[in-house]
């Protein structure tokens, strides 16, 4: 276990910073924000379309299962980020209109 | 390999910047285009400069590209497309797919590394080794290696499964196709599925895996996965898909959004998952970014709302018992003619305006508006209360009114809206319920009791505009409604709201 841990030490250390991180960055959001800021929040973890894209790119030619499966993992993370910061930014957009 | 490394640093750096300007009204759209920009530049590379442990670089350039052009196009045409009171439940949607994303590659991972008749996985870099190696076997200094690598696959897997299973739930409830479903020993049945997804989960990474030490002297262990273990896992994939439905389907529409943030943190867990399977920062980085910020964002939530996020997941909304209780306390109501209430509002010094998901679903936003500038036009003073929760998410009401070019300096928060309903002259309810029950203030007993209201009966005169007596979205029944300054205005939101502008122009 200690040997585990000395192994993937850095990942360790990102795990725990990211998480401070990450509610130290949101921790004063305004109410109002809340739904964008899930819409935000919920396109950045879309970042798994990088893994999908992994898998896709590792498939041997002909095993159609890998291909199918790696194919369809690429589809659905890229509509959560590109549809995710398309809202958002849709939203957004709005507070800004009125703004001026 | 190093210039990615960079890049993937570059995009972490933006998804933190992005989060952070994301909670500030000012700057927030420049912080969603940043982190896109940062997620756009981390494909790219990926798809462009990734290399595996053995140094061989992407290929099925085809597939990918057509996946990244399919799912663009799907995406920005269904996030254009949607209406804005549908937002939520887009959300929903977009996250269940990020969800499935992640059980995909778990699937995809396990069959690799069980697949019978095809090639070999280097795990970690033992490609030093020079050794060549035929058949489903992996190779690595220790055992444990192999054991964390299934542990990953299986936790990517589980999350993966539940958010995608219900974000869809909670998509469906949301635009009304799934209605709740409620039966008895329902948490039971809950627990007993979790059980056995936890129990499969264990079991699989105990019996899966069979190592070899090929020596003490070798220090090398030979790891593979056992033939049985294929059936097992994708058991755990149904029964993990099936938690995930049984999770969210006896959880009622008012606490929905809870459920979408908290599942949205999970997608980030699951997406952290990827991150610890090919060593990958970036994914590593995003994933927990999100989750910890995901879960921090439902407990805000919950707190708006006064509820503990326990009682979100396990007690349904508006038990029984207190609906029962509060239907004894219904009496006579009054109602108001458009002519009454427009003659009211005309000669008021302050309205107030407190919108609510009916507004939302009549699509009435511009109405309301038109209905603010006329007043405004006679001299009479007009803003908004808005509650924290007011429509299907917190901040939703804003967006809405945003859209329908109400001023930002006219919405006020609850605390100011409440230190003004002493010299507001009329309240105008429009299809807001939860919100504006005095119970959550006087009632122990009632399901909603603490819950921050909006202290309308500080108010001279109320008007209510509802379809109709129904209560509302947490089925309790509400005592404003028949207090004696209070007059209901029945019908749409959007119809009454015409005929008042008709009324008031004409005045």
């Amino acid at each position: 276990m200690l040997n585990w841990i000395t192994e993937h030490e850095q990942y360790i250390y990102i795990v725990i910073l990211m998480v401070f991180l990450g509610i130290e960055v949101i921790g004063r959001v305004p109410s109002v924000l809340h739904t964008p800021l899930m819409s935000g929040a919920n396109a950045i973890h879309g970042v798994v379309v990088i893994g999908a894209i992994i898998v896709m790119g590792k498939a041997e030619g002909d095993n159609y299962l890998a291909l199918v499966l790696g194919f369809l993992a690429v589809i659905l993370g890229t509509l959560n980020v590109v549809g995710g910061f398309v809202v958002t930014d849709r939203m957004l957009g709005m507070f800004k209109k009125k703004k001026n | 390999m190093q210039l990615l490394s960079i890049i993937y640093l570059i995009a972490s750096v933006t998804f933190i910047l992005g989060l952070k300007m994301l909670s500030n009204p000012a700057a927030a759209r420049k912080g969603n285009l940043i982190a896109a920009g940062g997620m756009a530049l981390a494909i790219i590379g990926t798809i462009f400069l990734y290399t595996d442990d053995s140094g061989q670089s992407l290929h099925n350039y085809g597939w990918i590209f057509g996946g990244i052009v399919i799912g663009g196009i799907a995406g920005t045409f269904s996030a254009k497309k949607v209406k804005m009171t549908a937002m939520p439940e887009m959300v929903s949607l977009f996250n269940g797919m990020g969800g499935a994303c992640a059980a995909l590659i778990s699937i995809s991972e396990f069959l690799h590394i069980s697949s019978t008749n095809k090639g070999f996985t280097l795990y970690p870099p033992l490609s030093k080794l020079g050794n060549s190696i035929n058949g489903n076997i992996t190779l690595s200094t220790t055992n444990n290696d192999f054991i964390f690598q299934l542990i990953i696959i299986v936790a990517g897997l589980i999350i993966g499964s539940i958010s995608f299973a219900g974000s869809v739930i909670a998509w469906g409830k949301l635009n009304g196709k799934i209605k709740d479903v409620t039966f008895k020993g329902q948490h039971g049945f809950n627990l007993l599925i979790f059980g056995i997804v936890f129990f499969i989960a264990v079991y699989f990474v105990i019996k899966a895996p069979a190592s070899i030490d090929l020596g003490d002297n070798a220090h090398l262990f030979i790891s593979m996965i056992t033939k049985n273990a294929t059936p097992i896992f994708f058991l755990l994939f149904a029964f993990s898909l099936l938690y995930g439905i049984f999770f969210v389907l006896p959880i009622g529409g008012a606490d929905m959004p809870v459920v979408i943030s908290l599942l949205n943190s999970f997608t980030g867990v699951a997406a952290a998952c990827g991150g610890f399977l090919y060593n990958n920062k970036v994914m590593l980085t995003g994933g927990i970014l999100v989750g910890a910020a995901g879960t921090l964002l439902t407990i805000l939530m919950c707190k708006a709302m006064n509820r503990s996020l326990k009682n979100v997941l396990i007690g349904s909304f508006g038990g029984s018992a207190s609906t029962g209780a509060h239907n004894a306390m219904v009496g006579n109501y009054k109602e108001i003619s458009i002519n009454d209430a427009a003659v009211a509002m005309s000669f008021a010094h302050k309205v107030m305006i407190v919108p609510g998901y009916g507004l939302a679903v009549a699509q009435a936003q511009h109405v309301c508006h038109e209905l603010e500038k006329m007043l405004e036009e006679k001299g009479v003073e007009v803003k908004y209360a808005i509650h924290p929760v007011a429509g299907r998410m917190p901040g939703h009401m804003n967006v809405l009114l945003a859209e329908a070019d109400v001023s930002y300096d006219k919405l006020l928060e609850m605390e100011q809206a409440n230190d003004e309903f002493k010299t507001t002259d009329v309240v105008l309810i429009l299809g807001a319920n939860d919100v504006v029950n005095p119970a959550a203030k006087s009632d122990p007993s009632s399901p909603i009791y603490g819950m921050p209201i909006l202290e309308v009966e500080e108010a001279k005169m109320v008007i209510v505009n509802k379809r109709s007596m129904k209560p509302g979205y947490a089925g309790i029944e509400n005592q404003l409604f028949f207090q004696p300054k209070t007059c209901m205005l029945f019908g749409d939101a959007k119809g009454v709201l015409q005929k008042l502008v008709g009324e008031v122009k004409s005045l």
